[in-house]
């Protein structure tokens, strides 16, 4: 669906991504991750053609993503970032509905379709949100905030989601909500997704595979279980961390140790 | 379902506000120091000026060559201002973004002095200069108020100071190289008047409302999304550099035509949008044709005000648009 090969970026002569490949296929969800300032971000934003890479390419259903209008990538392909700005009342179900832009046939002063209230209806029962679709955003929690960024994604009907940190906001349960909605879409609609995260052990839970990055290189990439070793994470992280299965998946799980503890 | 209820919303808002719009123009023409016979004067008005309707011809061209065209022009002067002060909201992210307030309209101002003093003769120079000096001071704003975090409110606010005070030393430079006359009636332009306008202007700055108007509405769904971001607005499929590059334009002509015609009426960019996303909600496609409309009335009102309220003399209408417009900008800064 996306794939990007030998990607390179380079912002005020400094590279943030060299030489990265991937391809996102439907079904899977992928996770990229790594130390900060360690390319993420700029990766993701390059894919959906936000960043224009210097060398490369990328590939979106088989055409050049540069070639491609706005409009059409939007519809391909739907972004959760951090929290967008609210300095005007807007409710729920308008910021979901503005999901629904780019398959507007008059993007200037056309109405919404009586297609598109549905779709929004819909994300928002997915997400849990439709007590609150007649609320104005900045009366919401934190987490609810992050839901409803992640309905108007899902509203998008976009088959290619692209996730930066997107439960960086969010508490235990809510994290896990979140992904497994992610997942859900994968699995139901033949999706793709690609989420940068911190947190290794939710990437470990969630991911089909793993993209472990530092210094804009990808150093590793394949399943959770090929990447999370110990001696891998502790030459990207440098710091000590012991691996060992989850006990309710059977996955990997990541405790990092930190000096202080081992020489107690 | 939903989107038709707004859409009625929008329908009959707008056309209420179109009723109240043709009530100001026609009952604000009956009212100032010389008194109009009013049955004779609404016959005059509904017959598009017919002579046999029994008004003197004194009073005849008190309401068709006078108050009249001063009238629409408050009209297209209220709903430039209003319009592109909902432009530039959404384009800034910020809802205390207002031409006064951010100096463009200074700009517009220095333009219009400019053309004023070296090409005198040229009608169609003012508001050509005015937009250019409107444009210059939209991109100086523009380019400052942008940190890392976007436009926040307080940046804005204190570029908009900068570019304020830095193009009212240059306005007041050349009102030095002016004559003492042509000072005093200068002074009273820059805080926004109606009265000394001419006749040619008229036709421009209404085209120039009626088209900003209608450009910003059919980007309104755009604007929408804009306002929640950039970042945002382009991962939905807004072709952000396009329509940032139309409220850049359309914004600074609706400012230059407006003080071209009439100096720089404060506020009316601010209270009006307000007003309008208060009552309808912060959806573009509603609230900036129903700023246009209430722009004029309001304009319109507050014009009635300066020229009646110590008739026979006259205040500046910016100096009415303003003793409204402060408080409210006090309070919405308190809320940001």
């Amino acid at each position: 669906m996306l794939d990007a090969r030998d990607l390179t970026i380079a912002y005020d002569h400094r590279i943030a991504v060299a030489d990265i490949t991937l391809s996102l296929k439907p079904g899977e969800i992928t996770a990229i991750i790594g130390p900060n300032g360690a390319g993420k971000s700029t990766l993701l934003k390059s894919l959906n053609s936000q960043v224009s890479p210097s060398s490369g390419s990328i590939l979106l259903d088989g055409q050049p993503l540069e070639r491609l209008n706005r409009r059409t990538i939007s519809r391909r392909i739907a972004v959760v970032a951090q929290e967008a700005e609210l300095r005007f009342p807007v409710t729920v179900l308008e910021f979901v509905l503005g999901g629904r832009f780019a398959w507007a046939t008059n993007a200037g002063w056309g109405w919404e379709t009586e297609h598109d209230l549905q779709i929004a209806d819909a994300v928002l029962r997915e997400t849990e949100l439709s007590e609150l679709s007649g609320r104005l955003m900045n009366e919401l929690s934190g987490g609810e905030r992050q839901r409803a960024l992640m309905a108007r994604a899902l509203a998008t009907e976009a088959p290619i989601l692209l996730l930066d940190e997107p439960t960086a906001n969010l508490d235990l349960s809510h994290q896990a909500t979140l992904l497994a909605l992610v997942r859900n879409r994968c699995d139901r609609k033949e999706a793709a997704a690609l989420v940068v995260t911190h947190d290794i052990n939710l990437a470990a839970q969630f991911a089909d595979n793993l993209i472990l990055m530092k210094q804009g290189r990808a150093v590793h990439t394949g399943t959770p279980e090929q990447v999370l070793q110990p001696q891998i994470l502790q030459d990207v992280f440098e710091v000590t961390v012991l691996v060992d299965a989850h006990p309710v998946t059977g996955g990997p799980r990541v405790t990092p140790v930190h000096d202080t503890y081992r020489h107690s | 379902m939903m989107n038709r209820v707004t859409l009625r919303k929008t329908v009959i808002s707008c056309a209420l506000l179109a009723a109240a719009l043709l009530f100001a123009v026609v009952f604000m023409s009956l009212l100032g120091s010389e008194p109009l016979p009013v049955r004779s004067s609404l016959c005059a008005l509904a017959s598009f000026g017919s002579t046999s309707c029994g008004l003197t011809s004194d009073q005849f061209d008190i309401l068709f060559q006078i108050r009249l065209p001063r009238i629409v022009l408050a009209a297209a002067v209220g709903g430039s201002l209003a319009t592109a002060g909902a432009g530039y909201q959404a384009l800034l992210r910020n809802p205390l973004a207002e031409p006064y307030l951010l100096g463009i309209s200074n700009g517009a101002a220095v333009g219009t002095m400019i053309a004023l003093v070296f090409f005198g003769a040229n009608e169609w120079t003012r508001p050509l200069l005015a937009f250019t000096g409107a444009l210059l001071a939209t991109l100086a704003v523009y380019r400052l108020a942008r940190g890392r975090a976007g436009a926040t409110p307080e940046r804005l606010i204190l570029a908009g100071v900068i570019v304020t005070t830095f193009l009212s030393s240059v306005i007041v430079f050349v009102t030095t190289l002016m004559d003492a006359t042509r000072i005093r009636s200068f002074t009273f332009w820059l805080l926004g008047d109606l009265s000394g306008t001419s006749k040619a202007m008229l036709p421009v700055t209404i085209i120039i409302a009626i088209a900003g108007a209608l450009t910003l509405t059919l980007n309104a769904r755009s604007l929408n999304l804009l306002m929640l971001g950039e970042r945002d607005a382009f991962d939905l499929g807004v072709e952000v550099g396009r329509v940032r590059v139309v409220v850049f334009l359309v914004a600074s002509l609706l400012v230059g035509s407006s003080v071209a015609a009439s100096g720089s009426v404060g506020y009316v960019g601010l209270v009006v949008p307000h007003l309008a996303r208060l009552s309808l909600g912060s959806d573009n496609r509603i609230s900036i044709p129903a700023a246009a409309l209430g722009g004029a009335v309001f304009v319109i009102v507050a014009d009635t005000i300066a020229r009646t309220v110590i008739a026979p003399r006259e205040l500046p209408v910016g100096a009415i648009t303003a003793l409204i417009g402060a408080p409210l900008f006090i309070y919405l800064l308190k809320r940001a």
